[in-house]
């Protein structure tokens, strides 16, 4: 392997390790301040004992996703470094706004919620855990407006006397169709993603606290809440995976052919279920299962009248356009995890509807198969949103900036271009390094998530602590304390 | 005053921002076993109180790192390239133990075990001494330069390019300025005994932070610095004096913390006003200098992110200001509650 292979595999582990983490954060901020607004609002005590219970299972999540994102921060400049000079112009204002804007916020509140139970009004330390969720979604659109302008660069032209992309318009930027609809798309499955731990791990408490109260009281009120959220998300997931699909039939046909594996350019081409091959190339393929009408309406919104370029003549095309290389992605992987990104949808999707049904009307579950359901559910939306990001950075090869068929077609790099100047030694440090360090801390981060969901609710955190009274006392105790 | 010099201020103020702020974490981190392990009183929550003085802040603290790093890619995309995939190896150690700094910190209670919280020390620790060494001496690299070649990739990255007496020497500068820095925080933000401890271990601290400071700051200016930067390095020993004279005093936390953050002010900007005009100077020949005028982003990205600093850095200054003001209060050892960590394996 060399210099640019091993960089690859790392900033795909890094990244793969962080959206591990993140989506989690992100959907799981906005549920922990509806919960802990419910509490305000109703003083109901089962909504403060959720509160704290997620809480503690939050930060745990928090601290992991903020350690394994510093090193994304710096990556492009190790790593990347003729990447970073071609478009840093464009490409480091997101980034920079992300830390402004987004990572000041959701760090400083953070260390208010946790240390502030007592130290602020009531409602105040429920604004700073909304700030949270604030800062950690707004940081979700400043990376997707980042990693848009690779699939699909807008508001910026070729500078010849630089030699770089530059940018000529900032709105334009913000604004990437690709990025709207990639950022409603990434919220939508971290949404996802934490509504169906709240709503699995409840589902799990509800039949393993038999005969308790808390079975009605809080752990059935929490799962209701994560099934609603979780279907919502669903529906939003099919919506704006639609317009992103539709945009990247345009943006980049090649990555979608790749995903349809269809490799000649058809008209009105059959969406393929089950394709086979011997090698992991065009001339060995074999479309096994397929369907009409589904890909024309899925590139195009008509289920008829649809040409769409296959792969060859793509990669034909391309170098005509670019000069010789081999511009088709890794067809198996595009390919599959294309479909393992919206099969996997259907769990989460199938598991909500049954825990909506077996609540219904002031049920209390306690079936085992229901439990089992829930605890094999909870991987699913992860999973998926780890293909989801195979996908589309796999499917971009061997590009890091894709040509924008409407747009300055100088505006444009592949992963070879980018790539730092190292020797490959220095790489793989790095790499098994961090693959070393990173999968330590999962690990752990397992186990604690684990031990914690399974212990419960615990007894401390029954009873919501009353705020310090202002006295003189200097050594009253802490309400946290690390 | 054009963009491009208003961004090497903006991005000077970033990493300013972030050696005051995480210069004391590092320290506490650093003094976290010592301040144990001195004086009366339990031992573990005397640990855990120095610990909680950066509790609530810490995190935030750190995105001032993240910001700058930004902040360098956005105005100075060819600095931040050159500088980072170049201090490849030393910013992999510094990134790997403040990835483990940050896991220790918030999962060090979440399970109540002696030989758990032993590993998250651990974590602690590294991820506190190795940056204070090495962010002294990665600014001390920048300052003394590179083998920038014409393309303003480094060509041909020597050993002694980046450990060397002078770099060495601003690491060590750096190790002791953050551990004098965090001390004086301690004594701050402590009370009881422990307080006692740190504004003794602060006087202790005093001696080599002041010689390494002066000495590191006498040759930054002797070999890389301009007429002004006279006037900082006077500022700096001077409030290293003071902070000295006040540490050791016992009473006036608050003034000598003023001075210690004055003095990590004035190295940084030492530092990087002797650097100005310059990015990244060429030890091979002064064409290849990368500079404000040939690293820099265009003038429109410039501009939009003017506007950007100039709309959120006040904001994030007050949010982040009020959060300190919050948490003014003291921390006791008898103040750390019991842990509420769960036991390491699960009751049968």
């Amino acid at each position: 392997m060399d210099a640019l292979d091993v960089s690859r595999w790392q900033f795909g582990i890094t990244t793969v390790y962080h959206f591990i983490f993140v989506p989690l954060t992100i959907g799981l901020a906005p549920l922990i301040a509806v919960m802990q607004t419910v509490w305000v609002v109703t003083d109901n005590p089962a909504w403060y004992r959720m509160t704290r219970f997620f809480g503690k299972i939050f930060l745990i999540n928090f601290a992991i996703g903020v350690a394994t994102g510093i090193v994304q921060e710096f990556q492009f400049g190790m790593n990347w470094s003729e990447y970073s000079r071609f478009v840093g112009d464009i490409f480091g204002a997101p980034l920079a706004l992300e830390g402004l804007v987004a990572f000041f916020l959701e760090s400083s509140f953070i260390g208010l919620w946790i240390f502030g139970w007592t130290r602020l009004p009531k409602l105040v330390h429920l604004a700073s855990i909304w700030l949270v969720a604030i800062g950690v979604n707004l940081s979700a659109y400043f990376i997707i407006t980042a990693n848009s302008f690779m699939q699909h660069p807008v508001g910026s032209r070729f500078n010849p006397q630089t030699s770089r992309a530059e940018l000529d318009s900032i709105w334009a930027l913000l604004s990437n169709n690709t990025g709207i609809a990639a950022f409603w798309h990434a919220v939508a499955a971290s949404f996802l993603t934490a509504a169906t731990f709240v709503a699995a791990v409840c589902a799990w408490w509800m039949v393993r606290s038999k005969g308790s109260p808390d079975g009605a009281a809080l752990y059935r009120p929490g799962t209701i809440l994560g099934c609603w959220v979780a279907l919502v998300a669903c529906v939003a997931l099919l919506f704006t995976g639609d317009t992103q699909g539709k945009l990247m039939f345009h943006q980049q046909p090649m990555k979608m052919a790749a995903a349809e594996s269809l490799c000649h350019t058809e008209t009105d081409p059959k969406f393929s279920i089950l394709t086979v091959g011997t090698h992991n190339n065009c001339d060995s393929i074999t479309r096994v299962i397929e369907v009409p009408y589904v890909l024309p309406y899925l590139a195009k919104g008509t289920f008829s009248g649809v040409t769409l370029d296959g792969a060859k003549d793509l990669q034909a095309q391309a170098v005509k356009k670019f000069g010789p290389n081999n511009y088709i992605p890794n067809l198996f992987v595009t390919y599959w995890s294309f479909r393992a990104m919206i099969g996997l949808l259907v769990i989460p999707g199938l598991f909500a509807l049954a825990a909506l049904w077996l609540t219904r009307r002031g049920r209390v579950p306690d079936q085992r198969w229901f439990s089992w359901f829930a605890v094999l559910t909870i991987p699913t939306p992860f999973l998926a949103s780890i293909s989801g990001w195979v996908f589309t950075e796999m499917g971009r090869q061997p590009w890091v900036v894709v040509p924008n068929p409407d747009g300055d077609q100088l505006v444009r790099l592949t992963v070879r271009e980018g790539v730092s100047l190292h020797g490959a030694p220095v790489v793989w440090v790095s790499l098994l390094s961090f693959t070393l360090l990173y999968g330590v801390l999962a690990v752990i981060w397992f186990y604690l998530i684990r031990r914690y969901v399974v212990a419960g609710p615990q007894e401390h955190d029954s009873e919501p602590v009353p705020p310090t009274p202002p006295t003189d006392d200097e050594v009253a105790p802490l309400s946290f304390a690390y | 005053m054009g963009l491009q010099q208003f961004w090497f201020i903006i991005v000077t103020v970033l990493f300013l921002g972030f050696l005051v702020l995480e210069g004391f974490d590092f320290g506490v981190g650093m003094l976290m076993e010592w301040l144990a392990r001195t004086g009366s009183g339990d031992v573990e929550q005397r640990r855990r109180a120095v610990l909680n003085t950066i509790g609530p802040v810490w995190d935030g603290n750190e995105v001032w790192l993240i910001t700058a790093g930004g902040a360098m890619f956005a105005a100075f995309p060819h600095w931040y390239a050159t500088v980072f995939s170049t201090l490849y190896l030393p910013l992999l150690v510094i990134l790997l133990v403040m990835i483990a700094r940050i896991v220790a910190i918030e999962w060090r209670g979440k399970i109540d075990d002696p030989k758990w919280r032993s590993w998250c020390d651990v974590g602690i620790a590294a991820g506190s001494w190795l940056p204070a060494i090495l962010w002294g001496v990665a600014f001390a690299v920048l300052v003394r330069g590179l083998p920038v070649g014409p393309d303003k990739n480094v060509v041909g990255l020597s050993f002694t390019d980046v450990i060397n007496p002078y770099t060495l020497l601003g690491g060590l500068a750096t190790c002791a300025l953050f551990a004098f820095h965090g001390a004086v925080f301690v004594a701050l933000k402590t009370g009881g005994s422990v307080r006692g401890d740190a504004v003794r271990a602060a006087g202790i601290l005093s001696l080599p932070a002041t010689v390494l400071v002066a000495g590191f700051g006498v040759w930054t200016q002797l070999a890389y610095g301009t007429g002004w930067t006279w006037a900082v390095l006077a500022v700096a020993v001077m409030a290293q004096l003071a902070a000295v004279a006040l540490a050791r005093g016992g009473a006036h936390e608050g003034w000598a913390f003023l001075c210690t953050t004055v003095v990590v002010a004035s190295v940084v900007i030492l530092l990087f006003g002797s650097l100005y005009p310059n990015l990244v100077p060429s030890t091979l020949d002064p064409a290849y200098n990368l500079t404000i005028y040939n690293g820099s982003s265009s003038p429109y990205t410039l501009k939009v992110m003017t506007w950007a600093a100039l709309i959120f850095t006040p904001i994030v200054l007050i949010y982040q200001g009020w959060t300190y003001w919050v948490f003014r209060k003291r921390v006791f050892a008898e103040s750390i509650p019991p842990s509420i960590g769960l036991p390491m394996r699960r009751e049968p």
